[in-house]
């Protein structure tokens, strides 16, 4: 299996993020699962990176193994600069305050016995911030850089609606003022007029600071809206990365266009260039030989069914998997 | 022809506290060979007027209304077997997760035959051969193997195509989908929209499309109805509601989904303040007024009628003036 090569394109200097090669396995009763398999990505300071793809592909495995909530099997997490895929649990303490993470269901992530005002707080009691007045202050203010009202402290998460509880979500988030927030699907269990509210939210905290993003979703406009990069995944592996005009306009993976014209209202711009791909995703149990898209693709040829593709540059900042591409 | 005809439908709940009207004076009608979609997000009561329709309310739900006609016979006055007999047969529902509607110890062609064999009767082998050119209908690669496979081991998408083959089983006239794509992935979603089309434009079938993804109706829907807090708010071609919506709920669904609105990047979304009221709570007047920008004490006080406007109907008090109110929302189509 080729591993994506980290090409001198992705070294700019100093990411925040940094990620070469990454790998995280399971072993289920079926058989192992590569559910990242080889992924390599830079994420800048005050950068919003897109990452989508559908269920399966390994989006959530890697937030998760970039907060090193499950181990990567091979490959490196370098954060700022300083390598942190072998920290132990208690040097992992630094590196959580500088990452964060917001997840779907804001409700199974709050303790629901404990008020807004101590959820807020846990965080800085666990890394000794400030003392009692300093901490009562700072969950005021994270309140207010929410949008959600001073009395909020004393109440407790079900007293609050699905778009106030990810406000607390994203708040409970911000309490270290970390320099990068991984939110996996935080828009996805809102309804669209609340939705519409924590999208303006993230904005505005974003342009507040230098925080980045790493906005996974399966929603390709809400990604087209915020994000400044995307990465589309499948089966694991990152088959194209780009600027986010790059990948809109000139989508160069068979995937990427057919997930682009799958969004509603984005009709291809002729009939030649539909794509309707057929068929399931394999299983990732058992992901097909060579390219792993080959099985749905309809440009697929034989060295397809060989050989699995390695990014390549096909324009300044983009890159893509793919033996068909035409470079330009 | 209409094949069905809804006339001011109400559904409400018996509660120790009194009737909770969760639907409330809902009519339209839907002919055959169209897409009618209802919109609306969580607790419209959208799912609830798909469950009336089919006949499933049970107590506490109480249903009200000058009738439902499905082909000209009126659902609310016929006894349970009969409404038995029309389900699956003439009227029939697919669900948002096809793994709780599908039985898990039986295989999906047994399933798929137990409607057939149910609604006309015949031989099982007549059936099983019928069972399995639905499945091929329904475009299940390898259909003959899959025939003897149980629920869990298809994916989402084939489950799905399971639970269309079965609701076709009969040639329903009428096919209600209640967010038939919102459990799968986007590429699954455009192939099983596009099955649905093609079914339905083969076979004549009338379909009522329930979905709280406005964004889908564009493409896949004739017609559209909004309804907000139980009530149908408006009522427009899906071409009419996307280059001008007239409802100020609609302007605000539209106009806060990235990617319809015309928001460039990270320019701010529209927002509609507040959330939707519960059932118990229903203000007077508009239900809509506490959210929105152009309530006047006219709408806090008195519920807006539907009336015919711009090819369409709409309960707004204000919806004739309201591009004098709002003229920056005009982008809204034009991007």
């Amino acid at each position: 299996m080729t591993a994506n090569p980290p090409s001198a394109e992705l070294a700019t200097p100093d990411p925040l993020l940094s990620v070469r090669d990454l790998s995280v396995r399971f072993d289920t009763a079926e058989g192992p699962v590569h559910a990242v398999d080889g992924v390599s990505f830079d994420l800048k300071a005050g950068e919003i990176l897109g990452l989508v793809g559908e269920s399966g592909c390994g989006k959530s495995t890697l937030a998760r193994a970039i907060l090193r909530l499950v181990e990567p099997r091979a490959g490196s997490i370098s954060l700022a600069g300083s390598d942190i895929t072998h920290l132990s649990r208690r040097q992992l303490r630094g590196v959580r305050r500088q990452v964060q993470m917001v997840f779907q269901d804001p409700y199974s992530s709050l303790a629901p016995r404990w008020t807004v005002a101590e959820l807020l707080t846990e965080p800085l009691v666990i890394h000794g911030v400030g003392d009692r007045a300093e901490r009562r202050r700072h969950v005021g203010d994270l309140l207010d850089k929410v949008g959600l009202p001073a009395d909020a402290a004393q109440r407790y998460p079900h007293e609050f609606s699905g778009g106030q509880r990810q406000r607390l979500g994203i708040a409970r988030a911000l309490a270290l003022d970390p320099r990068l927030v991984v939110l996996d699907e935080p828009v996805s269990a809102l309804d669209v007029s609340v939705q519409a509210q924590i999208l303006n939210l993230l904005v505005e905290l974003q342009r507040q600071s230098d925080i980045a993003f790493l906005f996974i979703s399966h929603d390709l406009s809400v990604v087209e809206y915020l994000s400044d990069r995307v990465a589309v995944m499948y089966l694991g592996q990152i088959v194209e990365i780009a600027d986010r005009d790059s990948l809109w306009r000139h989508p160069s993976h068979p995937y990427t266009r057919a997930l682009l014209q799958a969004i509603p209202g984005n009709p291809p711009p002729s009939a030649d260039d539909a794509l309707k791909i057929e068929g399931d995703l394999p299983s990732p149990i058992a992901p097909p030989p060579g390219c792993r898209f080959h099985t749905r693709c309809p440009y697929a040829e034989q060295r397809c069914r060989i050989d699995n593709p390695a990014l390549r540059t096909v324009a300044p900042g983009h890159q893509a998997a793919c033996h068909l591409m035409r470079l330009s | 022809m209409s094949l069905l005809d809804v006339k001011n439908l109400s559904i409400s709940f018996a509660t120790p506290r009194g009737r909770l009207a969760a639907v409330r004076d809902l009519s339209f009608s839907l002919k055959a060979g169209e897409t009618l979609a209802l919109v609306g997000e969580s607790g419209c009561g959208k799912s609830l007027t798909a469950l009336a329709l089919l006949g499933l309310l049970e107590p506490p739900a109480v249903m009200e209304g000058n009738g439902i006609f499905l082909e000209g016979r009126n659902l609310l006055t016929l006894d349970e077997p009969t409404l038995r007999s029309l389900r699956g047969s003439r009227i029939a529902m697919i669900f948002q997760e096809p793994m709780t509607a599908l039985n898990p110890v039986l295989t999906v062609g047994e399933q798929i035959m137990e409607v057939i064999t149910e609604h006309e009767g015949g031989g099982r082998r007549a059936a099983r051969a019928r069972a399995v050119a639905l499945m091929e209908k329904v475009r299940i690669p390898d259909a003959e193997r899959r025939f003897a496979e149980y629920p869990h081991r298809l994916s989402g998408g084939l489950r799905q195509r399971v639970m269309i083959a079965m609701a076709l089983a009969c040639s329903p006239a009428v096919l209600i989908a209640d967010e038939p794509t919102t459990a799968l992935d986007v590429t699954i979603q455009a192939q099983i929209l596009d099955l649905i089309g093609t079914l339905k434009r083969e076979n004549g079938t009338a379909v009522l499309f329930i979905t709280h993804d406005l964004g889908l109706v564009g493409q896949h829907a004739d017609r559209v109805m909004v309804m907000y807090a139980g009530r149908v708010v408006e009522e427009r071609t899906a071409a009419d509601l996307f280059a001008d919506p007239l409802h100020p709920y609609t302007r605000g669904l539209i106009a806060a989904r990235p990617g319809l609105g015309g928001s460039g990047r990270r320019e701010r979304l529209m927002e509609i303040p507040g959330t939707v009221p519960g059932l118990g709570a229903m203000p007077v007047g508009c239900a809509f007024s506490p959210r929105c920008a152009f309530a006047d004490d006219l709408c806090r006080s008195t519920v807006p009628t539907s009336i015919d406007q711009a090819g369409g109907r709409i309960a707004c008090h204000h919806s004739e003036g309201i591009h004098d109110r709002e003229p920056a929302i005009r982008r809204i189509g034009n991007s």
